[in-house]
């Protein structure tokens, strides 16, 4: 006779809301998680697209993300004719602040070279950027369609092709131009900045340059060989795909991800307290039927299976509610929410430990209990 | 009836609570015997130690001093004798309680069978034998209701079913017709002598009621711990 099964039936109703509001508990669990890994995935987004192997960029600083960098066009036709490169292709990249269906949106804008390396990966809707001027090729996020048209600095874009996934670490929709496109809207942006900054005596930007030069190595060319290559001239340093991926984790999203870590680590500890209040709470209200089961001769396994079975039965139930949930809801965050198995797998060992220490707690309470109180009235 | 085995015997016995002034003796020097179906009551006033010798007898609390021994076995010699006193309750010992304390969460013939399923009974033989035995008591009708729907009388029986469910040959009973109106409360005592017959058993009540004091072979008195025969 399950012990557990027929207390969890008796009072089912009360149950399965303990249950469910601990599923809403592991909800925000699992999207905090999600939140977290979809932080990290986003902030690679942006880095992982062109698909490169080597970044090169200006020296002594570690761009295009983590800083600003700027190296004439002409480091392209160097690059790409360095040994052991297959391919090399200029990119920029700007946030702007554009105005669509009258909102105002705001556009990360990546500036590529059409037949180089730095364009949009895979067109789900429309077609790439052909040889022509002011045409974009946008990410579904910013919510424009293809044949629409955006005002970017004084030209007016058509949107030629739709992409998934691509934004800078913040989180903003990126749209792709052509590079000349894309370095004539720097110059053109905000005037009043750039003549303040000329006054300083700054470099003009209207000087053509580029953030950065990524290239691709040909097959079986060494890419460390390349970067310490590329170190040795005088205004260019280089980063590997790995290291600017290292980049932009540690330095770019850092604080975020570590406020997202921290406050995450609080509300595991919170659920953990919560999970063992419970089992512990569902214990000791038995206290006088575990002494009736003493009186009448039950084995210390039945009253331990009995409270550790229902504080399982609690766990595993509230982390299933939890999951269909967030799967449910998961899509209609704004921002993308990323869930690994891994993940969801490790959430069930905690709520699994924490299970287990809590009815340990009230199994300790159980074994106390004197068979004898059952008798009082 | 005091011709059957010795199922209970206590020699010497005594028990107390604390230790220097908040000292408490519950029980001093007692000696009890009870025979095979025999069916006595252990009265006296209001803390004069009939709980705690029921609760002695029935293993949930040690003695401070003396011997138990229980269907030829003992079971307390200055110490525990057994380790696994839930097991020895379990064959040898049924009770009745005050209150019923019937598990809320199972059906009244669940409460019966949960003692079957404990001590290893197949579960078929012990609806069985849960069925029989509420039948015996005439709440078989009552069978799939949980006790929170119970009469008073109705949940009584299906504890005493309970208690009886493994065939215990030793049944203890603390004022088991307190909650029952004066002729339930002598059905009661009537089915208690009839089983205790039946199974060779014995039962010790403690009771206040003097409706029913007519229906034990021997009145026990405690009085400040000790016993007083009448
Ligand atoms: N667990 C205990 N701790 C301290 N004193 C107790 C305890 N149990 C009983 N007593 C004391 O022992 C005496 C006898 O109690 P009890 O056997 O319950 O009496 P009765 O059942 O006859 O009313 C009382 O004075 C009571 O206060
Ligand atoms: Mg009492």
């Amino acid at each position: 006779m399950n012990l557990a099964l027929k207390d969890i039936r008796h009072g089912l109703f009360r149950f399965v809301l303990t249950c469910f509001g601990l599923g809403l508990l592991m909800t925000v669990v699992l999207s905090m998680i999600g939140i977290y890994n979809g932080l990290v995935a986003d902030a690679l987004a942006v880095v992982k697209a062109p698909a490169a192997d080597v970044w090169v960029v200006e020296s002594g600083t570690k761009g295009p993300f983590a800083e600003a960098s700027n190296i004439p066009l002409t480091t392209r036709d160097a690059v790409s004719r360095m040994p052991g490169v297959a391919e090399a292709g200029a990119i920029n990249f700007q946030n702007i602040e554009a105005s669509h269906a009258g909102a105002s949106l705001r556009l990360y804008v990546i500036g590529y070279e059409p037949g180089h390396p730095g364009g949009p990966q895979s067109i789900v809707e429309g077609r790439g950027i052909g040889t022509s001027h002011f045409e974009l090729v946008a990410d579904r996020k910013t919510g424009l369609l293809t044949g629409e048209t955006i005002r970017l600095g004084r030209n007016r874009f058509t949107v030629v092709g739709l992409v998934e996934g691509a934004m800078n670490a913040g989180g903003d929709p990126a749209v792709y131009i052509t590079l000349s496109d894309a370095m004539a809207l720097q110059t053109e942006l905000d005037p009043a900045a750039q003549r303040v900054q000329a006054a300083r005596g700054a470099v003009s930007v209207k000087s053509a340059s580029v953030a950065a030069v990524i290239a691709r190595v040909a097959p079986g060319a060494d890419v460390e060989l390349l970067t310490a290559t590329v170190r040795q001239w005088k205004h260019l340093a280089a980063l590997t795909q790995a290291e600017q991926e290292e980049i932009l984790v540690s330095s770019v999203v850092d604080l975020a991800r570590r406020q997202i870590g921290l406050f995450l680590a609080i509300l595991l500890s919170v659920s953990a307290v919560v999970i063992a209040l419970i089992i512990y709470t569902m214990t000791m209200e038995k206290l006088k039927q575990i002494a009736t089961l003493k009186l009448i001769g039950a084995p210390d396994r039945t009253i331990i299976g009995l409270i550790v079975q229902q504080a399982l039965i609690l766990g595993a139930s509230g982390w299933g509610i939890g999951l269909v949930l967030i799967l449910t809801v998961k899509d209609y965050f704004p921002r993308r929410v990323v869930l690994e198995p891994f993940n969801v797998m490790m959430l069930a060992g905690i709520i699994f430990a924490v299970c287990i220490a809590a009815s340990g707690l009230g199994v300790r309470a159980a074994m106390k209990v004197d068979p004898a109180t059952a008798l009082g009235s | 009836m005091a011709d059957g085995e010795i199922l209970i015997d206590v020699r010497g016995v005594a028990k107390h609570f604390g230790e220097g002034e908040t000292r408490v003796d519950a029980l001093r020097d007692v000696d009890l015997q009870v025979h095979a179906g025999e069916v006595i009551a252990l009265l006296g006033p209001s803390g004069s130690g009939k709980t705690t010798l029921l609760n002695v007898i029935g293993c949930i609390l040690a003695p401070s001093a003396g011997r138990v021994t229980l269907d030829g076995e003992t079971v307390f010699d200055g110490q525990w004798l057994r380790r696994d006193l839930r097991r020895l309750r379990l064959d040898k010992i049924g009770f009745i309680f005050q209150t019923h304390n019937l598990l809320p969460f199972l059906t009244a013939e669940e409460n019966v069978a949960v003692v079957l399923d404990l001590a290893g009974w197949s579960v078929e033989k012990g609806r069985a034998r849960a069925g029989d035995l509420l039948g015996y008591l005439e709440v078989d009708h009552r069978a799939a209701a949980k006790p929170a729907l119970l009469s008073g009388g109705e949940a009584q029986r299906v504890a005493i079913a309970r208690a009886l469910a493994n065939r215990p040959r030793i049944i203890l009973a603390d004022e088991p017709t307190a909650a029952l109106d004066s002729k339930r409360a002598g059905l009661v005592m009537d089915l208690l002598r009839k089983l205790a017959a039946e199974q060779e058993a014995c039962i010790v009540t403690v009771t206040h009621d003097e409706k029913i004091f007519d229906r034990f072979d021997r009145l026990v008195h405690l009085r400040d711990g000790r016993l007083a025969d009448a």
